[in-house]
């Protein structure tokens, strides 16, 4: 059965200038242990469709199914606890600055009542399975980049987890950087058998460590295959553009436009 | 006057305007830090947005923040009488001050949390934090040294306000100030009860600054 199933999902944000149709009837299926891609151009909703998936943001209509349970039908406490095992990273990372790196992993283990010693252990674990042990008394401060998107790795790891969902994760990465924490992702998808999803607009991300890829355009669902399927025989305008306008360039240039927020 | 006497009036003063600084200050918290807090959550991007509850809040906090604190002062004296059962000294200028106190607390309160990044909010409700826990656990520890340069700020002005009560026999620096200076033309008297009441403002700001650089570390 599929882990992750979206049924006829719609967002709409209103905003001064009007209606922004964020998504529109967005169906799939993503199957346990996958890690699934979502490419598109910014602003094609992918963020808001993640955003859904564990109902951070809530759809005007449709289905969220974890595990066959459909999460808009759950009270606020029950969703608050099928949250607690579905772990997100972000762009930028949203460490807790005043708490150190081995405290920020034990975050989820407190807020499910982990008895304090027991939570620090698995901490520690988690840290050692992202290359981190050493930091574990430094603040996030004191990290680089790739080392706060790994201590938030180890603390989506924290949440027991059998779903990881990756907003840019490496989008304020250097290319470098990039491919390291793309290779840890791959290596907890193995270890552990955790689904991750993947919000990108960066080929090279899905084209690395994908399974399956759909594509996002202007909130609709435009092609969806196997990563193969869909770079090597493009179906529609959309994922052509994606394709061939973005010239894969990991360089300095695009981080600095993802910054400024041009993409 | 003696120089001893002068000396054991300034030391009495000055214990009198620290019990009625701190304890109102204290007392502040107690109401201003969850209004604050509640100002907060309920507020439009909050995690508890009620816009209705936010504008009477709002409204309230602002209305008493309005009103000047002499005003207050003379404004709630039979409310004063009624809780500790007279309207002068310094333990009764604890009322007002604590009334003036708790909005004006709110308010900082509810600036500082605002400062914590929506993102690490959103990556705490994101791993199932229920309401309490984005609180206690995100909110209130993220925003931690701009409280504690909030407390600062707090004990400051209501030093400055419990020195105004001095008007009307609120006991204190302020009320020896006032006495000596303005009513018998003792001018020495007042000049060195304005030096202590500048070095009581220092060293606030001063322990408040050390513990906030301290505490911070988001330096590395
Ligand atoms: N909170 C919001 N209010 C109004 N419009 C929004 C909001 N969030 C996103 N949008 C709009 O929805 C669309 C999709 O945004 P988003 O999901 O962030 O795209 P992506 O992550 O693919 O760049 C964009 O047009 C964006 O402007
Ligand atoms: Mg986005």
């Amino acid at each position: 059965m599929a882990i992750i199933e979206v049924e006829h999902l719609y967002k709409t944000y209103q905003s001064k200038t009007g209606e922004v149709q964020a998504l529109q009837d967005i169906n799939l299926s993503i199957e346990e242990g996958e890690i699934f891609g979502v490419i598109g151009l910014s602003g094609a909703g992918k963020s808001t469709f993640v955003r859904c998936l564990n109902l951070l943001e809530r759809p005007n209509s449709g289905k969220v199914l974890i595990d066959g349970r459909d999460l808009l039908e759950l009270s606020e406490r029950e969703l608050s606890l099928e949250r607690r095992h579905i772990g997100m990273i972000f762009q930028h990372f949203h460490l807790l600055m005043q708490r150190s790196v081995l405290r920020n992993v034990c975050y989820p283990m407190e807020i499910r009542k982990v008895e304090k010693k027991e939570a620090r252990q698995k901490a520690l674990e988690y840290l050692r399975t992202v290359g981190l042990e050493d930091k574990a008394r430094a603040y996030p401060v004191q990290l680089s980049g790739g080392q706060k998107q790994r201590v938030a790795i180890a603390r989506a790891l924290a949440c027991e987890p059998r779903i990881i969902l990756c907003d840019e994760a490496t989008s304020a990465l250097d290319p470098q950087t990039t491919r390291t924490i793309l290779a840890l992702l791959k290596e907890i998808n193995q270890l552990y058998g955790i689904t991750i999803v993947i919000i990108t607009h960066e080929m090279r991300v899905v084209e690395e460590i994908c399974t399956r890829v759909a594509v996002l355009d202007q909130g609709r669902l435009a092609e969806m295959g196997t990563v193969k399927e869909v770079f090597e025989n493009p179906k529609t305008p959309a994922a052509r553009r994606l394709l061939f306008t973005k010239d894969d360039d990991w360089g300095e240039a695009d981080k600095e436009e993802v910054e400024h927020g041009i993409f | 006057m003696a120089f001893s006497d002068i000396v054991s009036m300034l030391w009495g003063g000055t214990g009198e305007t620290l019990w009625m600084v701190l304890a109102s200050t204290a007392i502040g918290y107690l109401g201003g830090l969850p209004l604050g807090v509640l100002l907060t959550i309920t507020d439009t991007d909050g995690i508890s947005a009620h816009p209705v509850l936010y504008k009477i809040l709002d409204l309230i906090v602002n209305i008493t923040r309005s009103i000047p604190f002499l005003i207050l002062l003379i404004l709630i004296q039979p409310f004063t009488k009624l809780v500790v059962g007279k309207s002068y000294g310094t333990t009764a200028t604890i009322v007002p001050l604590t009334v003036a106190a708790i909005p004006f607390i709110a308010r900082m309160v509810e600036s500082s949390l605002k400062e914590v990044d929506k993102g690490v909010i959103e990556a705490a409700r994101s791993m199932g934090s229920g309401k309490m826990a984005v609180i206690l656990k995100v909110l209130i520890p993220e925003a931690r040294i701009s409280l504690l340069v909030g407390v600062t700020i707090a004990l400051g002005t209501i030093l400055g306000y419990s020195a105004m009560s001095g008007v009307v026999g609120g006991g204190g620096l302020g009320d020896i100030a006032i006495r000596y200076g303005y009513y018998r033309y003792e001018t020495e008297i007042m000049i060195i009860t304005v030096v202590v009441l500048v070095i009581l403002m220092q060293l606030f700001q001063w322990a408040g600054n050390l513990l906030a650089k301290k505490l911070d570390r988001r330096r590395g």
